[in-house]
């Protein structure tokens, strides 16, 4: 047995993309080009997704992998479930690795519950003894066995997610990829499914595991390593890590509290922005703030308040003049901005915060942050591609 | 739990080399992936569909019989001894087998993107596995063509026992090709415009529906050059008990069968690192 489960070195992934006009997706336009520019190389640009990671991983660790955006940890996780080569450095894997990268990915509608256990299962690198051993357990979690023999085209999502969820979840391979999967599901759902995932980590195997809700990260895993930009920039126990994943944002956040180092005309500054830190979807958000004074301002000011989420999304601006209220410079004011009906997506949220009046007096960018908690707020479950809108929202479907 | 004994890793990744062969445990570990696949194309092509299995039959039947009246009937081409229609029947389960692989297996990375770009398997089973459906295809013509046999009193005599060795090829031959074509297909779809007119332009320079004996004399060299034609050969000698093929042939097409796949491999496998990235 190796010491580590993972061993990765100086690995890299760069992505090339075509700088001159796009790159040929016909036959045809290549060999066009090629025949008109026969001694023109195509310039690319590369794209580094992943530059330089090196780390071990031991047998029977929990790792979350975090970071924002972009960070490069999906493509990390591709390339240690080996969907794509890296493009440099050099990864020994101790064991099988399987993957939960999407719920479902292999099933097939016109097949029954049975043949896709058994389609998926195997695609997932499980052999038929090894299905057929594990089949009682995988209908008995799914909670689907009076649908087994029914294709899953008329499984109900809710049905379909938590059977393939079950697939993968009894997976025996010494490594086990998660990617932000365990997001989907109801309470209860979600609940098993965390407790499945810690199982495999007691057993001596190990789980990485893909998020950017810290809750989940912080329930499940033993360690984490936190990537920005493709880079690995911390990683060890999992406290010290989320805090240094905070820090990121706060070393921000932290510069911006200096008033002296905010844009703005500095006439007049904001003092203090705060909300709740964690909540749920569906609750109101509510921004608290203080306004320092300065009377020798000449007329009123209006408070602009901009909601982003994690990849700097301007989700909402909540303008003060489009509810009517201007503030009195001569006075030092305090306020309450109360944010309804808008259900936010999990994830980390930023708020920035203006003072305005002809010119901006004030701008503070991440002046508070919060969490939305990875619960989704709607009765039936879905995978990932019914959840695409940039919030949630309170609907419903009437139909005759 | 298994694990690998004395320290050594499972596996070791690095880019991607020049000659990127896949590693024949994991091939063998995914025999159940092809099996799977296989399955799969096999229940859907024949759930929800009103006469099932009678569409095997039916069209290597309809196609015979129109080979049979256009070259038999209307140009009055000879088929030898056998009934015309036997003959074209023998030729049209021969193309079968290789144009259905072919055919079935170049759409098929394109067809399972979803899997390609998120699961990882040993690529190669998701062309390979057109096999298998061919394969069943095949048996159903087959018992099919023993009855035919059977009411025209033709018997083929021990020639028949060669028959596994040229469906063999037949496979080989198709698998080679649709391996290429799939892969190339990933970056370029052209293929799949190209492909099916290129299949049917391959059927009628073959000696499928017709005789070689009736090719003109001036064209047979072209023809004696297609690997396809010594396929066709094969196919009805072991099937129609027709004059055996030259020795030079069957070498030919026993060699030419082995090239095909290595070299459809060799072409899969140099795309295959790069096809989650390129689908």
């Amino acid at each position: 047995m190796t010491e580590s489960a993972i061993t990765a070195r100086n690995l890299s992934k760069s992505y090339r993309i075509a700088r001159s006009g796009r790159s040929h997706d016909r036959l045809t336009e290549a060999l066009v080009a090629r025949a008109k520019h026969p001694f023109h190389r195509q310039e690319f640009e590369t794209l580094a997704a992943l530059s330089d990671v090196t780390f071990d991983i031991p047998w029977g660790e929990a790792v979350g992998i975090v970071g924002r955006n972009g960070a490069g940890k999906s493509t990390l996780l591709k390339i240690l479930t080996r969907i794509t080569a890296p493009s440099g450095g050099r990864v020994e894997l101790g064991g099988r690795v399987g993957s939960l990268l999407e719920v479902g990915t292999g099933f097939h509608p016109e097949l029954t519950g049975r043949e896709n256990v058994y389609l998926n299962g195997s695609l997932l690198g499980m052999s038929r003894r090894e299905i057929r051993r594990r089949f009682d357990d995988i209908v008995d979690f799914s909670g689907v066995a009076r649908f087994l023999e029914t294709p899953v085209k008329r499984f109900s999502s809710g049905m379909y997610v938590r059977l393939a969820f079950s697939v993968a979840a009894h997976l025996e391979t010494e490594i086990l990829a998660i990617d932000e999967v365990l997001a989907v599901g109801d309470a209860e759902f979600q609940r098993r499914s965390l407790d499945k995932m810690r199982d495999v980590a007691k057993d001596g195997r190990t789980v990485l595991y893909v998020s950017h809700q810290l809750q989940t990260v912080t329930a499940l895993c033993t360690s984490a390593m936190f990537l920005d930009e493709g880079r690995l920039i911390t990683s060890g126990s999992v406290e010290s890590v989320m805090d240094a994943y905070r820090d990121s944002f706060q070393t921000f956040r932290a510069r911006q509290l200096d008033p002296e180092r905010r844009p703005g005309s500095g006439q007049i500054r904001l003092q203090e922005v705060t909300t709740t830190e964690i909540r749920e979807p569906t609750d109101d958000t509510v921004v608290a703030f203080k306004v320092g004074v300065n009377p020798e301002i000449v007329g009123k000011y209006f408070v602009s308040c901009h909601v982003r989420d994690d990849t700097g999304l301007l989700v909402a601006q909540c303008d003060s003049r489009l509810v009517g209220l201007w503030l009195d410079p001569s006075e030092p004011r305090q306020g309450v901005l109360r944010i309804k009906d808008l259900w936010l997506r999990p994830g980390q949220y930023t708020i920035d915060m203006y003072l305005c009046q002809a010119g901006v007096f004030d701008e503070w960018r991440a002046a508070a942050a919060f969490e939305v908690l990875p619960h989704i707020p709607y009765p039936e479950l879905v995978t990932d591609e019914g959840l695409f809108g940039a919030v949630l929202c309170d609907f419903d479907y009437e139909a005759w | 739990m298994r694990r690998e004994p004395g320290g050594q890793p499972y596996v070791v990744l690095l880019p991607p080399g020049r000659l990127n062969l896949p590693r024949a445990r994991e091939i063998w570990e995914a025999r159940e992936i092809l099996y799977r696949f296989g399955v799969r194309d096999v229940v859907l092509r024949y759930r929800q569909t009103a006469v099932g299995i009678a569409w095997v039959v039916l069209q290597p039947l309809v196609t015979a019989g129109i080979f049979a009246i256009v070259f038999g009937r209307v140009a009055g081409l000879s088929s030898g001894d056998v009934p015309y229609f036997l003959f074209a029947f023998a030729g049209t389960i021969a193309w079968t087998v290789f144009a259905g692989v072919l055919t079935r297996a170049a759409p098929s990375l394109v067809a399972n993107q979803a899997l390609v770009s998120k699961v990882f398997f040993p690529r190669v089973v998701v062309p390979l596995s057109a096999n298998l459906s061919v394969l069943i295809d095949f048996g159903v013509s087959l018992v099919l063509f023993g009855v035919l046999l059977a009411v025209n009193d033709v018997n083929p005599g021990w020639a028949v026992l060669s028959l596994p060795l040229w469906t063999l090829c037949a496979l080989a031959l198709g698998s080679g090709a649709g391996l290429a074509a799939s892969a190339v297909m990933v970056k370029y779809r052209d293929v799949s415009y190209a492909l099916p007119w290129l299949v049917q332009v391959l059927m009628y320079a073959t000696p499928v529906a017709y005789a070689l004996d009736a090719v003109p004399a001036g064209l047979s060299l072209w023809f004696d050059a297609n690997p396809l034609t010594w396929l066709m050969e094969c196919f009805r000698w072991a099937l129609l008990g027709t004059a055996p093929p030259p020795l030079w042939q069957v070498v030919g097409l026993l060699v030419t069968s082995v090239v095909a796949v290595l070299a459809g491999l060799l072409v899969f496998q140099r795309r295959e690192r790069e096809f989650a990235d390129v689908i």
